[in-house]
């Protein structure tokens, strides 16, 4: 379940406690997220929403570990990420988190195959298994038989399935999605959101996701509201326990 | 290596621009070793010298004569083991682009002097029998298509003038391959017999070997001593020392070729390294996602550094081979104005670690930015 008010159990996949980032911008301070809290377990898919600027994408990198907190503290499986150096940090996403873009960052030169195979290079996995696993991952999001194209060579909504392909392969410990349709027409993000769902539905995927779509939020199990950097509205009132600042 | 492919794919991204890269290496690493053959070229003088010979010219300068009389002298100072002169022909052989050194020797010492140029036995005796007899070096020899036996006419505007001839009767080897192979030897006797009576008994310079390279200073000194005040000072030094001041004659060719090299890797340095710059800047999105699945931070710099170095050594490795093989052709192009041009090994090694260093110095720069980009940021530049 879902909470954003600090009570959550201490088992929770993802724990946030009073998590602030403050950026510095001509001498003002300017505070984008404030001191939010969120409590996420394993299998749970939600959705943040909000105006331009309002700290979803400040959020997903600090939950992704691209970004350091101002204040505050997130715990993803037992490990406080808040403190971690730049090689361990590294080295936690590489185990944890699996990230797919708006613009699928695909690298150019590389096929889908390679594409795919970029996590696993970070593992001691033989060349065999590395194969193995790609060829499953490709299976999971229906480009099998596309692992030989280039990305110039593939649809936008295949990219995307090559990126979701690429987070998924190193069985990461939850997905971060930023804005995962933004660059597709309706009926290519319909199908990549029914893919994430079933990633949440049959594989017990944990997922977050930023959008700026109502429709594609709906397709989590909650949407979590952000307004200037403060967590002010559930989506799912039912499962969220209360909103707000801690 | 896993990553290999990964590096390949990058270098293969803009194909062109890769290969003008590997190009203007390929380029510059000619050039740093032909630089690097003339110079030694230049410097082989000091470099063949033997350590036990003293060379004694015109203190006023090389071009003005000593008497033949100061031989006996100089034989009997202590420390002298044994003595040759020389004089310089100068001649013209067919048109004047045929140049090659023409020396007036004295067939009863030379070989004990120059003990590192060798003549068979029996074309010396020849030599020595025949007053018009010469001796060739084997690659002027070979540039004319000489044969023993041919007949050399040789045109000179010194020495009264006039055409001589003379018998091939001789080609002479050096024992090292830096040893010069393109003088030409002719007879003292013969060349004395046409001279103008006022040139009669007059050599350019001598040659002397000691017992011992030790005895060098106090025997340089003895013999400028005893002609001290003469009509004809003299001036002694050791063969390495008068080389490298023959050479400092043409003005000082090292600093100028180290000067063109070192401008020419700069101007390489500068290149490779825009170039550099400019493919981690077209990527910057590319290796934020790197960053962002796991790749760390020297693993970034490690991609951009391999890249880097794959371009400097192909470059390097494709601009030395095309020296090893324009060597040779450079040498007979230019036979008669340097001596060998030998490309050596530890040129070859340098020149590759020359392309190393530029490699690494290149992409160092850019890698690091690489490393230090801030995934946050970098994503945003889609």
């Amino acid at each position: 379940m879902v909470r954003v008010d600090g009570t959550g159990k201490s088992d929770s996949l993802i724990q946030v406690r009073g998590l602030t980032k403050a950026y510095r911008r001509g001498g003002e301070e300017i505070q984008v997220l404030q001191r939010l809290n969120l409590d996420v377990d394993k299998g749970d898919f939600v959705a943040f929403m909000g105006p331009s600027g309002s700290g979803k994408t400040t959020l997903l990198n600090l939950l992704g570990g691209l970004d350091v907190p101002t204040h505050g503290s997130i715990t993803v499986a037992g490990d406080e990420i808040t403190h971690m150096s730049g090689n361990k940090l590294t080295h936690w996403r590489a185990r944890h988190v699996g990230f797919i873009f708006q613009m699928y960052n695909l690298i150019p030169v590389l096929t889908a195959f390679q594409n795919v195979e970029l996590p696993l290079l970070l593992t001691k996995l033989s060349k065999a298994d590395r194969r193995k696993h790609v060829e499953t991952a490709l299976g999971v999001v229906g480009l099998a038989e596309r692992m030989n194209h280039y990305p110039r060579q593939l649809s936008g909504g295949q990219e995307q399935r090559v990126a979701i392909a690429r987070a998924i392969v190193a069985d990461p410990t939850f997905l971060l999605c930023d804005e995962p349709t933004g660059d597709l027409d309706r009926k290519s993000a319909d199908e990549i959101m029914e893919l994430i769902h079933r990633l949440v539905k049959e594989y017990g995927k944990t997922v977050l996701m930023v959008t700026h779509d109502p429709v594609v939020a709906r397709r989590a199990d909650i949407t979590l509201h952000l307004e200037k950097g403060v967590l002010v509205e559930a989506g799912d009132l039912q499962s969220v326990v209360a909103g707000g600042t801690a | 290596m896993k990553f290999s492919r990964l590096i390949l794919a990058n270098l293969f991204r803009k194909k062109v621009r890769l290969l003008l890269t590997i190009g203007s290496f390929a380029v510059a690493l000619f050039l740093f070793a032909f630089l690097a053959v003339v110079r030694d070229a230049f410097g082989r003088g000091a470099d063949v010298a033997g350590a036990d010979r003293l060379v004694i010219i015109n203190r006023t300068s090389i071009i003005n004569p000593i008497p033949l009389s100061y031989r006996d002298k100089i034989l009997r100072i202590p420390g002298v083991k044994v003595i040759t002169h020389n004089n310089w022909f100068g001649g013209i052989y067919q048109d004047e682009k045929n140049f090659f050194p023409q020396f007036v020797i004295d067939p009863e010492n030379q070989r004990q002097v120059f003990p590192e140029l060798i003549v068979p036995d029996d074309q010396w005796n020849a030599f020595v029998k025949d007053r018009q007899g010469a001796i060739a070096g084997a690659r002027t020899a070979e540039r004319f298509d000489w044969k023993l036996g041919d007949r050399i006419p040789i045109k000179t505007t010194l020495y009264g003038g006039g055409n001589w001839e003379f018998n091939l009767v001789g080609i002479y080897h050096g024992k090292r391959p830096q040893d010069d192979e393109t003088q030409f030897w002719l007879q003292w006797d013969y060349f004395e017999e046409h001279v103008p009576e006022r040139l009669k008994g007059q050599i350019g310079w001598y040659v002397l070997r000691l017992n011992t390279p030790d005895d060098a200073v106090r025997v340089a000194k003895t013999i400028d001593d005893e002609f001290d005040n003469s009509p004809y000072e003299t001036k002694t030094e050791t063969e390495s020392a008068f080389a490298a001041g023959w050479v400092k004659q043409f003005g000082n060719i090292r600093f100028l070729i180290v000067s063109i090299g070192i401008v020419v890797f700069f101007t390489l340095l500068l290149v490779t390294g825009n170039t550099m710059a400019i493919s981690v800047r077209e990527r910057t999105s590319e290796l934020a996602v790197f960053k962002a699945i796991g790749f760390s931070d020297r693993a970034v710099l490690f991609f951009v550094l391999s890249e880097s170095i794959f371009i400097a050594l192909v470059g390097g490795v494709l601009g030395l081979l095309l020296a090893v093989a324009a060597v040779p052709v450079l040498t007979r192009a230019l036979s008669g104005l340097l001596p060998n041009l030998i490309l050596a090994p530890q040129t070859l090694v340098l020149g590759l670690i020359v392309a190393l260093f530029v490699g690494v110095a290149s992409g160092l720069l850019p890698g690091l930015g690489a490393m230090r980009l801030r995934i946050v940021n970098a994503l945003r530049r889609v």
